[in-house]
């Protein structure tokens, strides 16, 4: 009898033991769950933050440009926003003309950056070289934007006339800007094509120019394309250092020498102050200038996508 | 032409293009901290502004621009690296792995501008936050939200397979393998990741003066207004306040952001020569 009480006993003690062991072991499991749930909430988070932010830029611009028009609010050349007249033609030329001046001094001083990083500069210059236009790309966009109007502008001032305050400065200061952006993905691509392609070329007796223009080139052009887009993309977008050098006059320029206004210049210098409408019209600017964003990202995207599947 | 001589001047040709843009990048930071250093002083960093900011410091800016990257790393870091964790141990491939890349390339390349509209939209007038340390840090995050996932991600990446799988013959499971043994060896990584998110959180202005405003006395909480250090160089020089005060105001700007990337690097090449 006592054997058995002993017996009966020590069964339970088992079953609980192991009844415990199931209950930790299921625990865990759930614990385990809960822990990739609460990091899928993070990844699926810019998911949301890029999915709210789009909503919000639009929810706030379209109603305006609906009620204008978008013809009238895009190619009308006035902007007066006290009378309720709201055109951005005059932004959107600004920062297209500063944009594609920024290209235009840029894309060459970047491709020769990259070129003489990946090809031809010296080990000990490198070593120098690549971190400083690390730095370069870190500085903040104010201080660029001051050392432009202390600099740059009273310089064009003296040496052009007018003002100084100009496109042609804005050009010149988003080209120091996006230098980096360029100067960095055109060397990767550059360094990343196989050597073997190099070398043959240069077994085959071709010099080294010949060798970077006819092989090294070629490969490298997605790659340097990219780098122009996602340093356009940079152009375009730039805001406080542009303000500081272009004068913020809106109205069409005529030439380089003339003061512009972007579009991100037109929202950050009036939407202290805008009301009502005038404020529409200030996230109108900003919806169209995400326009111009998403279309050039697409490009890009686009553009990686086929690299990707060649 | 003669190949010989084509080759020559090419290369004299991109060696002047180098030099250029050497010489721009010398002579920016030349000029400002030639022109900035000399009027630094620890008054000028322990004071607050006065009339405007053409007098005293910029000590508000200072404390304005820790509540603003304290606000935003809060919420960043975490979610950053839980996102890296989830991209990198959990969900290694499949289309809801790339619909998330996708989303943080693209949140990289929305620029500060259209965050602040954003910010401005949603923060400032929708949720009733107003120009406040508040709205100012919420956008920040969502900016620097790229930058941490990135970097992140490539030091989780880098940890040795043979690491992990070392830990989970041992018996721990996958969330005690990622806590005991990933996280720990990424976390040089992860750092670096924090330390470029905070460069670029203090060198932000569009985005923080359409969030925080640009309102000069000390934040006293989340939801007073208030100036950074960036929006204060770019109100000083605008508005032809003090060009001396913006210079010094720069100098710091610029120390910091040099401080930044020294930091970055640091910690890079010593995680390279560990890894190596």
């Amino acid at each position: 009898m006592n054997n058995f009480l002993s017996n009966i006993g020590l069964h339970y003690k088992r079953g609980a033991a192991s009844l415990r062991g199931q209950v930790k072991l299921f625990n865990q499991k759930t614990y385990e769950n809960m822990v990739e749930k609460v990091l899928f909430l993070c990844g699926a988070f810019s998911i949301l933050a890029v999915f709210i932010i789009t909503f919000f830029v639009f929810y706030s611009g379209l109603p305006l440009i609906y009620r204008t028009g978008i013809g009238n609010f895009i190619f009308n050349s006035q902007w007066a926003p006290l009378q309720g007249v709201f055109g951005i033609l005059p932004m959107i030329m600004g920062s297209i003309m500063v944009t594609l001046g920024a290209l235009v001094i840029a894309v060459p001083l970047g491709l020769g950056g990259a070129i003489f990083l990946a090809e031809f500069a010296p080990k000990i210059v490198t070593r120098i070289f690549r971190p400083a236009i690390q730095l370069l790309a870190g500085i903040p966009s104010v201080v660029y934007g001051f050392w432009g109007l202390i600099i740059l502008v009273p310089f064009l001032r003296g040496y052009f006339g007018g003002s100084g305050f100009s496109a042609l400065a804005g050009s010149i200061i988003l080209a120091i800007m996006i230098l980096p952006t360029i100067i960095n993905i055109s060397e990767d691509s550059i360094i990343s094509i196989p050597r073997e392609y190099k070398e043959g070329s240069l077994a085959l007796g071709a010099t080294r120019w010949q060798t970077l223009k006819h092989v090294l080139l070629p490969c490298a052009r997605p790659g340097v394309i990219t780098g122009i887009v996602l340093g356009m993309g940079r152009a375009i977008g730039e805001t406080m250092a542009i303000i500081m050098v272009t004068g913020n006059v809106a109205s069409l320029p005529g030439s380089i020498l003339d003061p512009v206004r972007t579009l991100t210049g037109n929202i950050v210098i009036e939407i202290g102050y805008a009301h009502g409408d005038h404020q529409d019209a200030l996230f109108a600017t900003g919806a169209v200038l995400f326009i111009f964003i998403m279309v050039l990202n697409l490009l890009v995207n686009l553009r990686l996508k086929k690299e990707g599947d060649a | 032409m003669n190949p010989k001589l084509e080759e020559k001047i090419c290369q004299v040709f991109i060696w002047i293009m180098a030099l250029l843009t050497f010489f721009v990048l010398a002579a920016i930071i030349g000029n400002l901290l030639s022109n900035g250093l000399p009027l630094l002083s620890l008054d000028f960093i322990l004071q607050s502004p006065r009339s405007m900011g053409r007098e005293g410091g910029i000590l508000s800016t200072i404390i304005a621009t820790l509540y603003l990257i304290a606000v935003s790393l809060i919420i960043t870091v975490p979610i950053g690296i839980g996102s890296a964790i989830y991209l990198t141990e959990y969900k290694k491939k499949g289309k809801l792995l790339r619909v998330i890349r996708f989303t943080t390339e693209s949140l990289a390349g929305i620029p500060s501008i259209i965050f602040g509209i954003f910010g401005f939209a949603f923060f400032v007038i929708f949720l009733s936050m107003g120009w406040s340390i508040l709205s100012g840090g919420l956008t920040l995050a969502l900016m620097i939200l790229p930058t941490m996932v990135r970097t992140a991600e490539e030091a989780m990446n880098s940890v040795s397979d043979s690491l992990k799988e070392g830990s989970l013959a041992l018996g721990a499971t996958r969330w005690q393998t990622i806590v005991g043994v990933v996280v720990p060896s990424a976390l040089p990584g992860i750092i670096t990741g924090i330390i470029l998110s905070i460069g670029r959180a203090v060198g932000e202005s569009a985005a923080v003066i359409l969030t925080a405003g640009s309102s000069l006395g000390i934040p006293k909480s989340l939801f007073d207004p208030g100036r950074s250090m960036s929006v204060h160089l770019y109100i000083l020089a605008a508005e032809g306040i003090s060009m001396e005060k913006a210079y010094a105001t720069g100098t710091v700007l610029i120390i910091l952001i040099i401080l930044v990337n020294f930091a970055a690097n640091y910690l890079t090449n010593r995680q390279r020569a560990r890894t190596s």
